[in-house]
């Protein structure tokens, strides 16, 4: 069994991810477009992985043998972008030109863009394929290098991504971690009432995955679901991670509107209030 | 007769992998037809069979890419430019990830398996895409030299291969230039614009013209794109008409793409011979080409048909 996180650990991967939301709701409102919800929702996985996980520098994006991230959900990338910025990819004065002309932060990642982005998404279902493809690349190489990727879990409603669950399952590409975020909204309304993909765990197991169900927003489990995922050997993991839709600004919270609006400058403030608030607790 | 294209794609693509250890070639369940088989008996610990599985087909194939191997995916034309487009233009076109795509059984000489397995929309699809280069080779020899320079290039590329065999129309020491037409024979009446399998005949319409007084100069366009405009205006401006051949739909492909060229810098009347907005059907090769007026005597018709538009 990996180690533990420290308790001090564990509250300055909080602090990060508490500033990382900050950035999302202030850059989505700067843009008055973008998609905060399914941003807000993943932001303690990204926070572990780039915090407390991934092998990535820096000053060295492009560094040989890195880890490499996919967010499969690329309507998410303000969290991306947050998350980068924090861990100094480029400086967070720059978050607030997300979605302007002539910005590097393009309304989806764009790899050729932004130092950090390692795969280019926001077509929904295709994240998983390239992610395969990055961990079949570094299987070639003999390389320590994992990669990591995030679906939504409307996104399970592609077909496409049950294509690369066969193939990584088949190529048994145990380098591959990937997550669901699981927040049981997509834009239209619950995804139990758009086209249930649900039961996920058991779609996954059936799929020849090694499947952990975490609570997306409990660092230390994320933590220690990604700790496990390095031992299992054969397969490639898929992490269900229970979450909230807008997790951390409770007038966003479990509500499919806030998918992709961008709040106004007076609901801004609030809701900066009250993420402060949550991180003086 | 000479070799299929994709026969010459097996060959090459064999060797190449001798001598790029960074290639890794996928395939959707039609390595036997599509002719990867030929690599992965070679290097099985290079070849990937993704299954029944198209967009995966690429975007495995873009992951690979990014992690730095040079990918060669193969699928029919079909279901690599119809199916999968979506994959190719943002998975490996918008990030320009060094795919190769090498689409074969493109166009109706697909023969009996009918409509839905011959493709005649995959170069107007693969053109239309940003950082995508296009490039139909016309025989062995040009896909030899075509798929060695696809290997070479960093970026996205489109090879549009066939299933039947073809005539040989180019020796061994034959050079291939991305986005250069080559001229197989000269004339001043006028020029016959050729691609893929449809080069060997707009050369036997030359012969057959010259037979009947017309002198008709014939360019094979093996990159769609970027397209030689070069060749294209000089054509223009020595031969006064021009008639474009391919195996295509005469919607998106050669032929539009030569009169976007003509209309914005020397126009001078045009015919296309391609597909005319319709859907193939089952039958033998050469009775499809012959119902669906792709022969040299098609070629040569409007080649005099063109003529006599000069004013």
């Amino acid at each position: 069994m990996a180690e533990k996180l420290t308790q001090e650990k564990v509250s300055e991967l909080e602090k990060y991810a508490q500033s990382i939301r900050y950035s999302i709701v202030e850059m989505v409102t700067e843009a008055q477009s973008g998609h905060p919800g399914g941003s807000l929702s993943a932001a303690d996985i990204l926070t572990t992985l780039y915090f407390a996980e991934m092998n990535v520098n820096p000053s060295d994006p492009q560094a040989v043998g890195r880890d490499r991230f996919v967010l499969s959900k690329g309507h998410a990338a303000p969290v991306l972008y947050a998350t980068l910025a924090e861990r100094g990819f480029f400086p967070k004065e720059e978050l607030l030109t997300l979605r302007k002309i002539d910005s590097r932060l393009q309304g989806h990642p764009s790899m050729k863009n932004l130092p950090g982005i390692d795969m280019s998404t926001g077509s929904l279902g295709q994240g998983l394929s390239a992610a395969a493809g990055l961990a079949l690349a570094a299987r070639l190489d003999n390389s320590e290098s994992r990669v990591y990727t995030v679906l939504g879990d409307g996104e399970l409603e592609e077909g496409m991504v049950w294509e690369a669950a066969m193939f990584a399952a088949h190529y048994k590409l145990d380098n591959l971690t990937a997550f669901v975020d699981f927040n049981g909204l997509q834009i239209d309304g619950p995804i139990s009432e758009v086209l249930s993909p649900l039961p996920i765990p058991e779609k996954w197991t059936a799929f020849n995955w090694h499947v952990i169900l975490v609570d997306g927003h409990d660092i230390q489990a994320i933590y220690d679901a990604v700790q496990t995922a390095k031992t299992i050997k054969g397969k490639p993991t898929m992490i269900v991670a229970q979450t909230i839709k807008g997790k951390g600004v409770c007038q966003m919270e479990n509500i499919a509107d806030w998918h992709g609006k961008a709040p106004s400058r007076e609901q801004c403030d609030l809701f900066l209030s009250q993420l402060n608030e949550l991180e003086a607790e | 007769m000479g070799l299929a294209t994709r026969e010459a794609y097996g060959e090459i693509l064999k060797e190449l992998g001798g001598k790029y250890e960074n290639i890794v070639v996928l395939d959707a369940d039609l390595s036997k037809s599509t002719k990867t088989a030929v690599f992965a008996k070679a290097f099985p610990q290079r070849f990937f069979n993704v299954g029944i599985a198209e967009q995966n087909l690429m975007g495995v194939g873009a992951g690979l890419a990014a992690g730095g191997k040079i990918p060669f995916v193969s699928t029919f034309a079909m279901f690599a430019a119809g199916r999968a487009f979506e994959q190719i233009r943002n998975s490996i076109c918008y990030p320009k990830l060094n795919v190769k795509i090498a689409a074969t059984h493109a166009g109706l000489t697909v023969g009996e398996d009918g409509a839905s397995h011959q493709a005649i929309e995959d170069v107007s699809l693969m053109r239309s895409i940003p950082n995508m280069t296009v490039i139909v080779p016309a025989d062995a020899e040009e896909t030899r030299k075509a798929v060695a320079f696809a290997a070479e290039y960093d970026g996205p590329v489109y090879i549009r291969l066939g299933r039947m065999a073809v005539p040989d129309l180019f020796a061994a020491d034959y050079t291939f230039e991305h986005g250069k037409a080559v001229q197989l024979e000269d004339g001043k009446d006028v020029t016959i614009i050729a691609t893929g399998i449809m080069v060997g005949a707009a050369k036997e319409a030359a012969k057959q013209l010259q037979d009947a007084g017309i002198s008709a100069r014939v360019l094979n366009i093996h990159t769609i794109k970027p397209i030689d405009k070069d060749a294209i205006v000089k054509a223009a401006a020595d031969t006064g008409a021009i008639v474009t051949c391919e195996e295509h739909s005469i919607i998106g492909g050669l032929g539009s793409a030569v009169a976007e060229v003509l209309v914005e810098n020397s126009p001078v009347p045009m015919e296309r011979i391609g597909v005319c907005d319709t859907f193939g059907e089952s039958g033998i090769p050469s009775a499809l080409l012959k119902k669906y007026h792709l022969t040299a005597e098609d070629i040569a018709a409007a080649a005099k048909k063109v003529i006599s538009r000069k004013k």
